[in-house]
């Protein structure tokens, strides 16, 4: 008896405005100073009427239409009831029956080497406000829990997927790729540890009993997990869970309802929640105080052409400009803009986007997470590493030599005293330890040729069929001649030994 | 009152329903008393029934306005002794309310 993970995830994402989502208090993180950006609308106090802000539609589309779902011409607000503290009104404000998008997809890697991907379905984006934060008394005395409504009206976007996703990892990738657009769209600043974007997981196993047969087990949702990590672990004790339960009980979906559960990282286990009671009965209806809202096709038009380049049109486009593996243009774009385009500036600037590929993915990328250094923080600048990179190519020095001034420029640069990577220090470096490649010939023939003359078994064993014997002869070539290119020199013995045949 | 016939009474268990959900707690005599005199309201509605809404789209608005947006722009918000004036109990800085039990820091 095998089963099948089967995973779909909500994801809460705040939007970059200055202002709420109904009124013009500022929708900053304010922790430290409770309660001081709320006005009689988000508080929910009679007589208020909340006015829908256009950059958080605005924004809220913008992200619908990058994640290819369909904007409906018509959309309304609706009011869910439920009574929680961080909730003033007694309802939220969100979408219930025609949300202002639906169906569209993100597609993700789910296995790297082979290059497989999965394509995730989003069911629907919905805008809706964000609640309050209750803070609880963690004295164990049963004080009272205090209520901070600052948040109370943040514009969010509910972004639900299908239940596409088949296994915790496929979860993390999924919010990986959805984050990096978010980020690059610059909708979201996505920030976990301040609640920018939150997740909640749908987990449930398609148990088949027998090959072609196929029993659900009931469905559990994980709430409030707050970094990707816990999504993944969440995820992965859920399963092993439900797997042991299921053999246990043989419950099935439909035998008992839908239950939530927390995720207790210190425990390294999900555990049951108290359902809110009649938590399914909110009772939706139409908001009176908002009018709906209708969307031609010349807005969306222009909404999409504000789009830019998403992730993986970016990563498309390195493929086919520069010819970058899969991998590549993954690693590139996946740290996020910035470095994309410092990877952009060095491949224009030397012409070769394979190579300036693996100087940022493996050279630049080691280093700054070595030094923990951003890209802006990074003290080689793309035209230093252009410079460098196009000796590389005219043959001037060898890629060694090149990773060795490399590592001079930045430990100069990190140093006490800092000296700046600059063009110039390219070229003194180059010539102070006389890296640059011999391309006089003439020079290397007449080391060649003695260093034949001294060696006569390396050439015995060439004649004999052994290539190896080379490599012998290049070090010591390398030593009279310094500077040389090692591939050239290479080369020219092959050449002249040859003509000794 | 055009009390149609054929229509199901409001039961006690749908007002313990509602009465629950709207945190309200009712005696028995109340909850006799909402069954009759709810059942009125309803019945009263009802009649719309009786028009004939075939070929007609639902609307979601009694006003025929669209698109009321406003500018991303911060207006001065209450003070935060303004805000919490009202509150039946404060520490001066945040909302008191009974220790909430089922965990979790928010609800949305
Ligand atoms: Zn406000």
């Amino acid at each position: 008896m095998d089963y099948t993970v089967i995973i779909g995830l909500e994801v809460h994402v705040q939007l970059l405005t200055q202002t709420k989502i109904f009124c013009g208090c500022s929708s900053a993180f304010n922790p430290e100073q409770p309660n001081v950006q709320t006005c009689p609308t988000c508080l929910g106090l009679p007589g208020s009427l909340p006015v829908m802000n256009r950059r958080a539609f605005e924004l809220a589309m913008k992200t619908a239409l990058a994640l290819n779902c369909e904007i409906s011409p018509y959309t309304k607000w609706d009011r869910k009831q439920y009574y929680y503290p961080d909730l003033p009104k007694g309802y939220q404000i969100s979408q219930y029956d025609l949300p202002f998008s639906h169906d569209g997809f993100v597609e993700i890697v789910i296995d790297a080497e082979a290059g497989t991907k999965r394509r995730v379905g989003i069911i629907r984006a919905h805008l809706e406000e964000d609640a309050g934060k209750n803070m609880h008394d963690e004295s164990g005395r049963g004080l009272d829990s205090r209520v901070d409504l600052n948040r109370a009206g943040t514009p969010l976007l509910e972004i639900v997927s299908q239940p596409d996703l088949r296994a915790a990892s496929e979860a993390r990738q999924y919010l990986e790729e959805l984050r990096l657009l978010l980020v690059y769209l610059g909708v979201s600043d996505c920030n976990m540890q301040e609640g920018s974007l939150r997740c909640d997981a749908n987990v449930n196993l398609h148990v088949h009993p027998e090959p072609g047969q196929k029993v659900a087990t009931p469905l559990v949702e994980i709430k409030n997990l707050n970094s990707f990590r816990n999504v993944e672990l969440a995820i992965e004790h859920e399963v092993t869970r439900q797997w042991a339960e299921f053999q246990k009980t043989g419950l099935k979906i439909g035998d008992v309802p839908k239950t939530t559960r927390g995720w207790d990282a210190v425990r390294g286990a999900t555990f049951a929640q108290r359902g809110k009671e009649d938590a399914a009965d909110y009772r939706y209806f139409p908001d009176p105080d908002l009018v709906p809202v209708t969307v031609t096709q010349d807005e969306i038009d222009a909404v999409r052409a504000s789009i830019g380049e998403t992730p993986p049109a970016r990563r498309n486009r390195y493929a086919v400009t520069w010819g970058l593996s899969d991998y590549d243009c993954r690693v590139i774009v996946d740290q996020e803009r910035d470095f994309a385009e410092y990877f952009e500036a060095i491949a224009t600037g030397c012409g070769d986007g394979k190579q300036a590929a693996n100087w940022v993915t493996q050279d630049v990328l080691r280093e700054m997470k070595d030094r923990k250094l951003s890209v802006a923080e990074f003290p080689i600048s793309p035209a230093v590493l252009t410079d460098l990179l196009q000796r590389v190519l005219a043959k001037k020095v060898t890629i060694k030599s090149a990773r060795e001034v490399f590592m001079d420029l930045l430990t100069a640069a990190t140093d006490e005293t800092p000296v700046p990577a600059t063009v110039e220090r390219v070229a003194e470096i180059i010539q102070s330890k006389g890296l640059e490649i011999v391309q006089d010939t003439g020079a290397i023939s007449v080391a060649i040729s003695a260093v034949i003359e001294k060696n006569p078994k390396a050439v015995a064993d060439f004649k004999a069929g052994k290539q190896a014997a080379v490599g012998a002869l290049i070090g010591q070539v390398m030593k009279q001649v310094k500077g040389a290119d090692p591939a050239g020199v290479r080369e020219l013995i092959i050449q002249q030994l040859n003509a000794l045949l | 009152m055009a009390d149609s016939l054929d229509r199901q009474p409001l039961s006690r268990e749908t007002v313990v329903k509602v009465a629950r959900l709207a945190r309200l707690k009712l005696t028995p005599a109340e909850i006799d008393d909402y069954v009759g005199k709810l059942g009125q309201v309803l019945g009263y509605v009802e009649m719309l029934d009786e028009v004939d809404v075939t070929d007609i789209e639902p609307m979601v608005h009694a006003i025929e306005l669209r698109n009321v947006f406003r500018a991303d722009e911060v207006l001065p918000s209450l003070s935060r002794t303004d805000a919490l004036k009202n509150a039946p109990k404060t520490d001066g800085v945040c909302f008191l309310v009974p220790q909430i039990l089922d965990g979790g820091g928010s609800s949305a």
